[in-house]
């Protein structure tokens, strides 16, 4: 059988693209969290910026909307010192039929060094990183219900900063896993980190049964799921997603696996609740709980940024 | 060829002796990451100056960050003073090209405009290709471009050099 080499490392098994946390060595997850580390501090100086991107182009390919991951990214590219061009696909070109490698290849006409994608089907990003020019690089902002690795690693940062060791940790992720890429972004990074136990909670309709695959403990039972965590990262109920009878209504959810604070008793005194935003209040989340002492919901959109500064600069300073 | 020796510890002394005449007693000490910074955390004792040395790191400022990329915990900056209207000794175990120098320049200026910068290096190895000088250094020296040399420190704190290259 041929050995096929991770399309997201070079020969020298350092990062070229991120595409999906699926199969990246731990190695090179810790070299992202830690250069992540550096970069927060460059928001107390007096010059917000680092010339590490100057004179290079990065666009922001948003085939879907989403408005904190785009803004986020700008932010990050804009701190290296990149040109970022922001690009409203999903209104332009591709409403006008032209396929995404016709788009991929005038872009790269404008000379882009850099595309963040964020597309509806799983693989789009792939796709771009395979077909581009060899000095540029990709960056996957989400695609479909593949992977969102940058909101992975900005989580495994969120997780590193307050807990500090990954290895005697129980997280429990909750509510919409089946549609969440940030679910299994989470779960890959989590196990390659070496977290011992990973819960994946919500209703059947909501949870894959192929989860467990993954070497997630499943529970349907909420109050079974966060007993003991200390760490709870709540999903967003996908509302625009949900065809078809998955759940009865939002009131229910919220009744069965909604995070309260007498539900979030039953994890570990210094838990941390996690959220990757928008929350839907009364959803998945009650108020008191996102607003309370053990959320750091807000705290992981300062430290994603940090974090994605570190993958642009990573990947733009390694050579295909 | 005849193995260099470079006493690190006797060429701290003069090093120790150039700071002390150059220092006003307004300046701040900061040590280029990581021999530098040792330098400099024992000059700040040594010459008994109160508060504490500053720490800064060319890593975000180098020019060849596009063919060596990215090093993990780059950023190893830390200035606990307010750079803007500072005297500032700048302190490093080798000066070569000058491209390290250039780039801490950068990083520094990205805290405040400092009133005036001075350099001191335990080593000034010739080779420069920027028009930097050092107005303290304790040894000049000419090695081939082949051999690196960086300073080391070992667990009672004593310096010593290491040569990397062929001889």
């Amino acid at each position: 059988m041929l050995s096929r080499r991770n399309p997201q490392l070079n020969s020298h098994g350092e990062l070229i693209h991120l595409l999906s946390i699926e199969g990246l060595p731990q190695a090179v997850l810790n070299q992202i969290l830690d250069t992540a580390g550096s970069f927060l501090s460059v928001n107390d100086r007096e010059v917000k910026k680092v010339p590490l991107l100057r004179g290079k182009s990065v666009f922001n390919l948003f085939f879907e909307n989403s408005t904190r991951t785009r803004t986020t990214f700008e932010i990050a590219a804009k701190r290296l010192s990149a040109d970022v061009i922001n690009l409203d696909i999903a209104r332009s070109s591709a409403a006008k039929g032209e396929s995404l490698l016709d788009t991929i290849a005038n872009l790269s006409a404008m000379h882009a060094d850099m595309f963040v994608v964020r597309h509806s089907e799983s693989g789009a990003p792939y796709l771009i990183a395979q077909h581009c020019a060899p000095h540029v690089h990709v960056v996957n902002a989400g695609d479909g219900r593949h992977a969102h690795p940058t909101q992975g690693l900005l989580d495994m940062y969120t997780i590193r900063h307050y807990k500090r060791d990954f290895t005697n940790l129980t997280v429990a992720i909750v509510g919409d896993i089946v549609h969440s890429r940030v679910a299994r972004s989470d779960i890959h990074a989590l196990t390659t980190l070496g977290v011992p136990e990973i819960r994946a909670v919500g209703p059947k309709t909501l949870v894959p049964s192929d989860i467990r695959e993954m070497g997630v403990r499943v529970c349907h039972d909420m109050k079974e799921g966060i007993s003991g965590a200390d760490v709870i990262i709540m999903l967003r109920l996908q509302n625009e997603r949900m065809s078809g009878a998955m759940l009865p209504s939002a009131g229910e959810f919220f009744k069965n696996y909604g995070l309260t604070p007498e539900k979030l008793a039953l994890a570990k005194p210094d838990a941390i609740v996690m959220h990757p935003g928008p929350i839907n209040r009364g959803v998945e989340i009650d108020s008191a709980v996102a607003d309370g002492t053990h959320s750091v919901i807000l705290p992981q959109v300062t430290f994603g940024i940090a974090v994605r500064m570190a993958v642009m600069s990573i990947i733009a300073g390694n050579n295909a | 060829m005849t193995t260099l020796h470079l006493d690190a510890e006797a060429l701290y002394a003069d090093l120790l002796a150039g700071v002390r005449g150059l220092i006003k007693p307004d300046a701040v000490l900061v040590g280029i990451w990581s021999g530098g910074a040792w330098l400099a955390e024992r000059l700040q004792q040594d010459l008994k100056r109160t508060g504490e040395h500053g720490v800064i790191s060319s890593a975000l400022h180098r020019d060849d960050f596009g063919s060596r990329g990215m090093t993990a915990a780059a950023d190893h900056t830390k200035l606990p003073f307010d750079v803007e209207g500072s005297h500032i000794v700048l302190v490093d175990d080798v000066l070569y090209t000058g491209r390290t120098i250039r780039a801490t320049l950068n990083e520094l200026f990205d805290f405040g405009r400092p009133a005036s910068v001075t350099l001191a290096v335990l080593v000034d190895r010739g080779g420069r290709e920027l028009p930097i000088h050092a107005a303290v250094s304790a040894a000049r020296i000419t090695l081939p471009s082949e051999q690196r040399l960086s300073l080391a420190r070992d667990a009672a704190g004593r310096f010593s050099f290491d040569i990397k290259g062929p001889n």
